[in-house]
């Protein structure tokens, strides 16, 4: 039995290290978490030779060794863990040959921990462009490693790496700095008090937990060592990078010559349109602008073929069981439902995560980040909290995770909290349909009022969203520093493979996470439906005979299947929260889907298809949910879904808190309940107190 | 009263002759901004904030209250 060869792929953000984790997987890779933390694990297969396989593992993108947050954290914890599953074989070290200097910096650090280290030199395809010359064999010497030279664009230099990797029993261990000089006097007492470890290792571990709270080393006891304070630890933070920079320059001074006449660079050229005053702000509206006409717009073609492939599905399943036994129903009015709920969202997030990682790929999105964060500034948010806000219109779990790299804790949570009031693509079904029941046909300078409608719900959650952001920037006090740095990385063409994997990738955590809820709570709901307690559930048929003697056939079908669910489970809850709602204008069956909506948003929907369809013996002109929900009428006969309730309803779903999952990573990344719980509860304030006055007015 | 990041023009080129104030985060040190480096201002966001830098040959933006922490010597050319 082989062993396999594990192997770390680190390196600084923006050098290109996804694209060589995909080169070398393909297709063999997995993205899952690490325990206990939100940050994306993403880990692959690579054949070597001669069955001999490598375990890459695509660490989260860093600077240094001093991590400043939790994603930078995990690289550190896993190279200070030799016992960890993961601990690596061997270090590739990604690095982008137009900044080889600063990428060097995080290599020095990790070949100092004394683990078998490469070099990869990336985006080898640049440096004829940029008069870039390398001498690699005397860079392999001074820095005591192999290099492998490598276009992913190309697709170059992969095989050598491969073959570096497969004999990584050769490479030095030399370190490139020697430790104690940075403080001789401070790193000698340490060698005395732990004369067994590696001074490196003890230095990164002091300067780590100084960062990140005291972690359980069992190897190392440092209560009688007196440590020194934070902002001395950071001076000797200060005087290590200095000492790396020396030797780096040193190292790069014989082995790299950059002749910058030959240099032919578009950034400038690109900067000088992409970040101007005027022109930046405008471009950015028409990139947004296109992303929304993507989703609302192109996605509604799959999105209506997906829809009436369900319908017909579930009715090809009733057709061919008949005699309607309790599983053949279950699966198609729960089950199929259920998962056509889930799948009728894959086109807008696909199209969504291929904006947002045509826009990261290509480097545009740091200079909107630069563009907007003195307007963003203003409400207390951050020009990274814009990332968050555009990916909040797909999912506010990944938008939630993509505060991470905000650096000032109070523009996080503020952005964190926010967050959900963008409108999701979880609201859409809600949207769509109750627009398409209850707002007019027409046109308004010659755009839809449906459209319009639309456009509007998006307007109020970003404004909502903005607004809030404003107020718990006054309420919140923190006497934390903010700052901000971000790096403005070089113009590229996005890698089609990449972006192909992101997408892939990201609408597969989508539906498994979001249809696992979604597909339980349509098997509950169809059973607390279909059941109920006490003799007036059981008794339906001889009930509703007895009270009206005149009906006949499908109309007293229709009857009885109505008096069950009144009487089912689910109608006596929906009953009982009724007199709440009903200020709003909603009657018990949107009850029901607004509760299981806590859950999920998406499941409203679903909701009302399956009590709808559990409701009613079937018509040919009832088959989709629009139809029958325009048919509701309240006991006086009076519509369910008019404007009054509709936009009641739209009001409620644009700003209530309806979400699990998002609370559960506002939980996780902030580390209390109290945010989640506050988001929980203020934001379905807000949602009820504005519907109630929606319906008020105009009903 | 010595100049700082933050008083350069779009286009100036300056060294750094300090970075050591406690509020200049780290990684931005770790991106090449230690005395003796170059610096040069690229471009500017409304309001002279944030400011878009060339450090080292690392391309970064900061804020303008992060600029005024790191002084310079402009260099005239």
């Amino acid at each position: 039995m082989s062993k396999q060869i594990n192997v770390a792929l680190i390196g600084n953000p923006n050098t290109g290290k996804t694209s060589v984790f995909n080169a070398l997987t393909g297709l063999n890779q997995k993205v899952g978490n690490y325990p206990g933390i939100t940050v994306d694990k993403k880990e692959g297969i690579c054949k070597l030779s001669r069955g001999v396989k490598a375990h890459i593992l695509d660490l989260p993108g860093t600077y240094s060794l001093n991590a400043s947050s939790l994603d930078e954290n995990v690289v550190i914890e896993l190279l200070l863990n030799k016992n960890d599953k993961d601990y690596p074989d061997v270090a590739v070290i990604v690095s982008d040959v137009e900044n080889l200097k600063r990428n060097l910096l995080l290599f020095t650090q990790i070949k100092d921990l004394k683990i078998p280290t490469i070099l990869v030199i990336n985006m080898a395809d640049r440096m004829s462009r940029k008069g870039i010359s390398l001498d690699i064999k005397l860079l392999e010497n001074k820095l005591n490693t192999k290099i492998a030279l490598v276009s992913t664009r190309k697709n170059e230099g992969i095989g050598d790496l491969k073959n570096l990797i497969e004999n990584h029993k050769l490479l030095s261990t030399q370190p490139c700095l020697d430790t104690s000089t940075i403080d001789t006097e401070y790193f000698n007492s340490l060698k005395q008090a732990f004369p067994n470890q590696d001074l490196y290792k003890l230095w990164v571990v002091i300067s780590q937990d100084a960062n990140f709270g005291k972690i359980d080393r069992n190897e190392l006891d440092f209560s009688k060592f007196k440590t020194k304070s934070k902002s001395e630890l950071k001076r000797l933070q200060q005087k290590e990078t200095i000492k790396r920079y020396q030797f780096i320059n040193g190292v790069l001074k014989e082995g790299q010559t950059i002749d910058a006449t030959k240099a032919t660079g578009l950034r400038a050229q690109f900067d000088r349109i992409l970040t101007h005053k005027v022109w930046g702000y405008i471009i950015f509206f028409f990139i947004l602008l296109t992303i929304f006409q993507a989703i609302y717009d192109w996605a509604s073609v799959p999105m209506d073929f997906i829809d009436s492939s369900f319908a017909s599905l579930a009715d090809w399943i009733k057709a061919s069981f008949p005699g309607g036994g309790k599983l053949t129903n279950l699966i198609a009015e729960g089950v199929v439902a259920g998962i056509g709920g889930i799948v009728i969202f894959i086109p807008q997030i696909a199209f969504l995560f291929l904006f947002i990682s045509v826009l990261e790929e290509s480097g545009y999105m740091s200079r909107v980040v630069f563009l907007m964060d003195r307007v963003m500034r203003r409400f207390g948010l951050s020009g990274k909290s814009v990332v968050p806000l555009i990916s909040g219109t797909a999912c506010a779990i990944p938008a939630i995770m993509a505060t991470r790299n905000i650096e000032s804790w109070k523009e996080r949570l503020i952005t964190i909290l926010v967050t959900p009031f963008t409108t999701c693509s979880a609201r859409l079904p809600v949207y769509l349909i109750i627009i398409a029941l209850v707002i007019p046909e027409g046109r308004f300078l010659g755009l839809s009022y449906q459209a319009l409608a639309l456009m509007l719900l998006y307007l109020i959650g970003f404004g909502m969203a903005v607004f809030s952001a404003y107020i718990l920037d006054k309420i919140l006090k923190t006497n934390r520093k903010t700052f901000f740095v971000i790096e403005m990385p070089s113009y590229k063409v996005p890698l089609f493979k990449n972006v192909a994997l992101t997408v892939l990738e990201k609408t597969k955590t989508f539906v498994f996470e979001a249809g696992r809820i979604i597909l339980a709570i349509s098997i509950v709901l169809w059973i607390m439906a279909s059941y109920g307690p006490g003799k007036e559930f059981n008794n339906a048929e001889t009930i509703v005979e007895q009270t009206y003697p005149e009906l006949q056939g499908e109309q007293l079908e229709n009857k009885v299947a109505a008096y069950k669910l009144e009487h089912s489970f689910i109608g006596i809850v929906g009953k009982a929260i009724e007199p709440a709602i009903r200020p709003l204008g909603y009657d018990w069956k949107i009850g029901i889907g607004i509760v299981t909506s806590f859950a999920a948003r998406e499941v409203f929907v679903g909701t009302l298809a399956t009590i709808y369809s559990v409701g009613s013996a079937l018509d040919d002109d009832d088959k989709t949910i629009k139809n029958r929900m325009a048919k509701e009428v309240h006991d006086n006969g009076d519509k369910v879904f008019t404007l009054a309730s509709g936009i009641s309803l739209l009001l409620f779903y644009a700003f209530a808190m309806q979400c699990m999952s998002t609370l559960a990573i506002v939980k996780r990344e902030t580390n209390t309940w109290k945010w989640p719980m506050i988001q929980l509860f203020g934001m379905s304030l807000i949602a009820y107190v504005v519907a109630l006055i929606a319906f008020q007015i105009l009903n | 009263m010595p100049l700082t990041i933050a008083d350069l023009k779009k286009g100036e080129r300056a060294t750094i002759i300090d970075s050591s104030s406690e509020d200049i985060p780290l990684k931005l040190l770790e991106m090449g901004c230690l005395p003796g480096n170059e610096v040069e201002l690229l471009q500017v966001a409304p309001f002279h904030d944030p400011i878009y830098l060339n450090i080292n040959d690392s391309y970064l933006a900061i804020r303008k209250e992060t600029a005024a922490l790191i002084l310079i010597d402009i260099i005239n050319e």
